[in-house]
């Protein structure tokens, strides 16, 4: 057991990598989803145990091979990474059993193995960008959850799916690449890839080479946005969540992009800020425009879209803008309201793609006019659609309130009050789009083709439930959410120079 | 006189940064899908040589500790870049392996032709 304890930080990654690998040499789907239930399963207790550790002990600093770091590659959990770690690995426990229906009606069968081997790599990529406190070993994370992120787009019904998957390679490809020309050039400057010994030798070498460091932050930056999709670089995400598998939308939409922004999180306030005066760039001011822009562009776009998957892909657009509008305010309140927004909107939106999926399941389309009606033949599916629409939008006692909440506080401790009027206005254009669908769903009557229809099996209605209740519980308990967030922030903001 | 003597000395850098656009050129402009991805290609090898050329130290040799060397050579750039090269082949695999799907899907790869065929579907 103790042989277990002391090598959690690996396990994390290496016990999803085995699971790809055994589901690369079986060729049956239901194999295949036996095994990524077992190892999504076994990962939210791995992640659990080590928050535990970390709030318990304190971070948590795992040799790998046991090389001593900097030399060797160190997996490093704070507050901040093991808080992501949780997050993605119970997204995954949660809304895997609804994976087996879905996967199974959309793919060929001769793909369906295929689909959770990529699953399980994806996962890898993810948790090991999460938990690596090694520059480039993210890259090579990162990597990896790119390329099956794009296999799983393509695996998508329609021929589309290949084309947005080749869009997104293009432009993930290039976003790797910039954060490897960052991390090379950062190795330049220190002659290190650990992320926190980067920062203890970049302070002192800062003044002189400030030109060097200012080039490497900017293509880091660039990078990890095209990775996390901040408006303008978001061009790749519609495509891509609109076409690929449902199920793969709301696994991608709910890990992808938010292991990312805890990558820029990390880069900005763990590196760069312990190192410099980060407020001396005009990084935050950059931030918050663009956020500001895909708060109000995509979430206008997103009104106007007839694909309700498609819809939501751009509400993603916007409502990462909310996390980055935190991590720009970047005091107390608006660091919290970001980092809290990563899990509020990871549930919520989970929730929305699936219950999109099994609309899709049932109706065999997503396309608006054609789902008048469906509120009253699958009542609690679009329930849960509902309440995590409403989450989204930021009503109060729901998730999504809580981190709008932090945000404004963020913003007013500022003195920033149009900040605030911003943050409203964008809300009431979400709850256009959301309430677009709701009146569609709940107040026509069905037509003949929907009528027929029923709520889909309880495999994919339990993780329906399960996030629908976590977006209400997590609008009133926030001890969970905003509490943890808060510390992580408190800890980032203090290790600010 | 002196920066360009400054510049001539940093010449890795130059074809580095050289490569690096004309990568990232073809990649934009560009619309058969082939060409594309030889762009791509060519983007990732210039950061190959971003950071396999500043490991090497003239004089230096193999890190191998010995009384009679002082100056060694950085094998480390070379290690990274090694797992780089394996990830630029995938990735190039998979964006070609792609175009082939494209290509039986849509009956072409040039990118404004498939666009069309999609607004007409």
């Amino acid at each position: 057991m103790t042989v277990v304890w002391a090598n959690l930080p690996a396990l994390q990654v290496v016990i999803p990598l085995i699971g790809a690998l055994l589901t690369g040499f079986t060729r049956r789907g239901a194999t295949a989803f036996a095994i990524a239930l077992v190892v999504s399963w076994i990962m939210p207790f791995i992640a659990v145990a080590m928050m535990w550790q970390v709030l318990t002990t304190g971070p948590i600093t795992y040799h790998l091979g046991d090389w001593e770091p900097p030399w060797g590659i160190e997996y490093r959990v704070d507050l901040l990474n093991g808080f992501v770690l949780v997050l993605v690995s119970t997204i995954g426990a949660v809304i895997i059993p609804a994976a087996r229906r879905s996967v199974a009606f959309e793919l060929e069968e001769r793909h369906e193995a295929w689909f959770y081997c990529m699953y399980l790599l994806c996962l890898t990529g993810l948790l090991g960008i999460t938990v690596t406190g090694d520059a480039f070993n993210a890259f090579v994370f990162l990597e990896i959850s790119s390329l099956s992120t794009y296999v799983l787009i393509a695996l998508g019904p329609d021929r589309r799916a290949l084309l947005s998957s080749f869009q997104y390679l293009v432009m993930g490809t290039i976003g790797a690449t910039f954060y490897v020309i960052g991390v090379g050039v950062l190795y330049l400057l220190t002659g290190t890839l650990n992320m926190a010994d980067i920062a203890s030798r970049l302070g002192p070498i800062a003044t002189q080479n400030f030109p060097a460091m200012v080039t490497a932050l900017a293509f880091l930056t660039v990078g990890i946005s095209l990775k996390l999709a901040l408006f303008p670089l978001h061009v790749w995400l519609p495509n891509a969540y609109a076409y690929a598998p449902s199920w793969a939308t709301a696994f991608l939409a709910a890990s992808a992009t938010k292991v990312a922004i805890y990558l820029l999180i990390r880069y900005y306030f763990s590196v760069f800020g312990v190192a410099i005066n980060i407020d001396a760039l005009p990084m935050s001011k950059i931030m918050i425009a663009l956020s500001l822009a895909a708060m109000f562009i995509a979430s206008l776009i997103a009104v106007f879209q007839t694909n309700v998957k498609r819809m939501l892909a751009y509400s993603s657009v916007a409502q990462i803008g909310y996390i980055t509008l935190g991590i720009g305010l970047a005091n107390q309140a608006g660091l919290t309201g970001g980092l809290v927004h990563i899990i509020n909107h990871a549930i919520m939106k989970a929730t929305l793609f699936l219950a999109v999926g099994a609309v899709f399941y049932r109706a065999y389309t997503v396309q608006l006019k054609e789902l008048a009606g469906i509120g009253r033949r699958m009542p609690i599916t679009m329930a849960a659609f509902t309440i995590a629409g409403f989450g989204l939008v930021g009503t109060p006692g729901t998730a999504g309130f809580i981190s709008k909440w932090y945000l404004a506080v963020g913003a007013l401790d500022k003195g920033w009050w149009v900040l605030v009027f911003l943050i409203v206005a964008s809300s009431a254009i979400a709850l256009v789009y959301i309430g677009r669908v709701l009146e569609v769903a709940w107040l026509r009557e069905p037509s003949p083709a929907i009528a027929k229809l029923r709520d889909p099996p309880l495999s994919m209605l339990v993780p329906l439930v399960v996030l629908a209740a976590a977006t209400i519980f997590f609008g009133f308990d926030t001890e969970w959410t905003a509490g943890i967030a808060s510390k992580a922030a408190t800890a980032l903001i203090g290790g600010l120079r | 006189m002196e920066r360009l003597v400054h510049l001539i000395d940093h010449y890795n850098y130059i074809i580095t940064i050289f490569l690096m656009m004309s990568g990232l050129y073809i990649v934009v402009a560009r619309g058969n899908m082939v060409k594309k991805l030889v762009g791509l290609s060519m983007f990732q090898t210039s950061v190959y040589l971003l950071y396999i050329a500043p490991g090497k130290i003239i004089g230096g040799t193999a890190p191998i500790i010995d009384p009679a060397f002082a100056v060694y050579s950085n094998p480390l750039p070379h290690v990274l870049i090694l797992t780089a090269i394996v990830v630029g082949v995938a990735t190039l695999a998979l964006g070609l392996a792609l175009v082939v799907r494209i290509n039986e899907a849509y009956g072409t790869v040039e990118e404004d032709e498939i666009f069309e065929q999609d607004r007409d579907a």
